[in-house]
């Protein structure tokens, strides 16, 4: 589904990824672990094509295409989008515009009950300050899902949610599997990472461990990597 | 067509309701250059309406504790490509009354008018004035607008205006608004303009915050494309105990277009408190990147946010 080859990329003299690739199957969740700025979002905004995001070195591909040229807005329709760690505000756009960007004749209702939200309370209201952290976080989600999309890049879905809902997070990353896409779930909590199929760590600018992931999270908690000169990773 | 006709037209266009100047509940005035066309009172309201040699003089009172049901319908306009239109305006409300003034002020296909608007509000204790005033000036450019406004809000009153000029061309707008809030008094100013080409837009709005807990709001919201500048002056004095103001604006510029934003905050009494937050700056680039990633070109993705911003 998306391959990343080899992929080099440095913000000014900072390398963030150092030769570093990585294999998502269609249909599956893969979770992708690491520390606190080891690159981990630098790697999803890099597959969503991002502007300032492009790769120093290596490709990616979607469905065995070289995609790295595409803009954010051929990548999102070919079918791969991205939620964001931290959602943006919008003034003055309602929830209810903002889960039918692509899909007007969607039903916008039903997505916010997938996410846990009253439609009754939420699709009158503006994606702006009004709302918490948390609830863009879902709507978010809501509007992700509504695209149907092919690959979603999910950035630290359960930050800003509180804890009890994580099951209802868990259900939501689940629905987007089920509805066909292939899903990048990036987290540093193990026990998010374990809903994966499979999983991954990213440390010192590289995939240093994949595999199922309860190995790659027993990995990451013992501190078992040994590949990287990392201060962080050391730490 | 008969120029009540084309003003009506106008009207529409902008956005009006045809129906609600047929319907004999619902009080209206409808004036073209310096000619009343068409008026309706209702109970507890009284206005009155003089030609001058260089325009029109409009008084409009609501009684004592009366409330209208339905808005006040205005409609000003300059129907020809070249004229002037200076209307004076005194608008009292009366102790406890209410009332909603929804105003339309259209230039079609102005070329070269001017329209200057010199309005005194008096808004008497506890009384309550809503003034949403929605502009259309065609494609040519060719307008000058002059609105000045001086209002008095006396205790515990509320005024809430909102100025659009979204469709058209701005040509060159010169708006000033002034507020003296009493005792528990609100305010609230909201502008929200879209200029194109070489059009000139200056903002001044103030609230002078001269009751203990009066409450005051400038929110202005500006997008400026071509060549287009604006400058947006923002002042809010808080000059008695629990006084609070925020002065809050938003400038987005595309092209060559330059916008200025001059907040000025006063505080004069230790327990007032008045904030204020500017941004201006082309469009957000991780909104711009969210939006994309929900598959909108670069384009629509400006156009939406722009439009949010202005909403």
């Amino acid at each position: 589904m998306v391959e990343l080859r080899n992929i080099f990329f440095q913000a000014g003299a900072r390398k963030i990824l150092d030769g570093c690739s990585l294999v998502v199957r269609p249909h599956e969740i893969h979770a992708l672990l690491g520390t606190n700025g080891v690159g981990k979002s630098t790697l999803g905004y890099i597959i969503m094509g991002c502007e300032g995001y492009q790769p120093t070195a290596g490709e990616i591909l979607f469905r065995g295409e070289v995609i790295n040229r595409l803009g954010i807005s051929e990548r999102a329709r070919r079918g791969i989008t991205m939620t964001w760690q931290e959602p943006v505000r919008f003034e003055g756009i309602s929830v209810r515009d903002y889960i039918s960007l692509r899909n007007p004749s969607c039903d916008e209702a039903s997505y916010l009950r997938l996410v846990g939200l009253d439609p009754s309370w939420y699709l009158q209201r503006m994606v702006d300050r009004c709302l918490s952290g948390g609830e863009r976080k879902r709507i978010e989600l809501a509007s992700a899902l509504a695209l149907h999309p092919q690959f979603a890049v999910l950035d630290e879905p359960d930050s800003g949610i509180d804890m009890l809902s994580f099951d209802d997070i868990v259900h939501v990353i689940r629905l987007f599997r089920d509805n066909g896409a292939s899903v990048l779930l990036i987290t540093h909590r193990p026990e998010l990472a374990l809903i994966a199929s499979s999983a991954s760590q990213l440390c010192g600018g590289r995939i240093v461990c994949t595999g199922s992931p309860r190995e790659v999270t027993d990995f990451f908690m013992a501190k078992k990597c040994s590949v990287c000169t990392e201060v962080m990773c050391d730490a | 067509m008969p120029e009540l006709d084309s003003l009506i037209a106008a009207y529409r266009k902008c956005g009006g309701d045809e129906g609600v100047l047929a319907d004999a509940e619902t009080p209206h005035l409808l004036a073209s250059g310096h000619s009343v066309l068409s008026m309706r009172g209702v109970d507890g309201l009284d206005v009155q309406t003089s030609a001058t040699d260089d325009g029109i003089i409009i008084r409009v009172e609501l009684g004592e504790n009366v409330s209208l049901k339905q808005p006040l319908h205005l409609c000003f306009g300059v129907l020809h490509e070249e004229g002037i239109q200076r209307i004076t305006i005194h608008v009292r409300l009366m102790k406890n009354s209410a009332a909603h003034f929804i105003a339309h002020c259209v230039f079609p296909d102005a070329r070269k008018v001017q329209h200057i608007m010199d309005a005194t509000i008096e808004i008497e204790e506890g009384a309550e004035m809503r003034y949403a005033e929605t502009h259309y000036h065609g494609p040519y450019g060719g307008v000058e607008v002059i609105p000045k406004a001086t209002v008095v809000l006396g205790e515990r009153g509320r005024y809430y205006a909102d100025f659009s000029l979204l469709e058209g061309r701005v040509g060159t707008l010169s708006l000033d608004y002034a507020v003296r809030a009493g005792k528990e008094a609100v305010a609230e100013l909201s502008a929200r303009v879209f200029g194109h080409g070489c059009d000139v837009i200056v903002l001044r709005e103030k609230i002078v915050l001269e009751g203990e807990n009066a409450r005051g709001l400038i929110k202005t919201r500006i997008a400026l494309e071509g060549d287009a500048s604006a400058e947006v002056t923002g002042i809010t004095e808080g000059n008695a105990a629990g006084a609070r103001g925020h002065v809050d604006c938003t400038e987005i510029v595309k092209d060559n277009a330059v916008a200025r934003a001059i907040p000025v905050v006063s505080v004069i009494h230790p327990d007032a408190k008045v904030t204020h937050e500017a941004a201006i700056g082309s469009v957000d680039k991780k909104q711009m990147e969210t939006l994309m990633a929900h598959g909108l070109t670069p384009e629509e993705a400006v156009d939406m946010i722009v439009k949010g911003i202005l909403r």
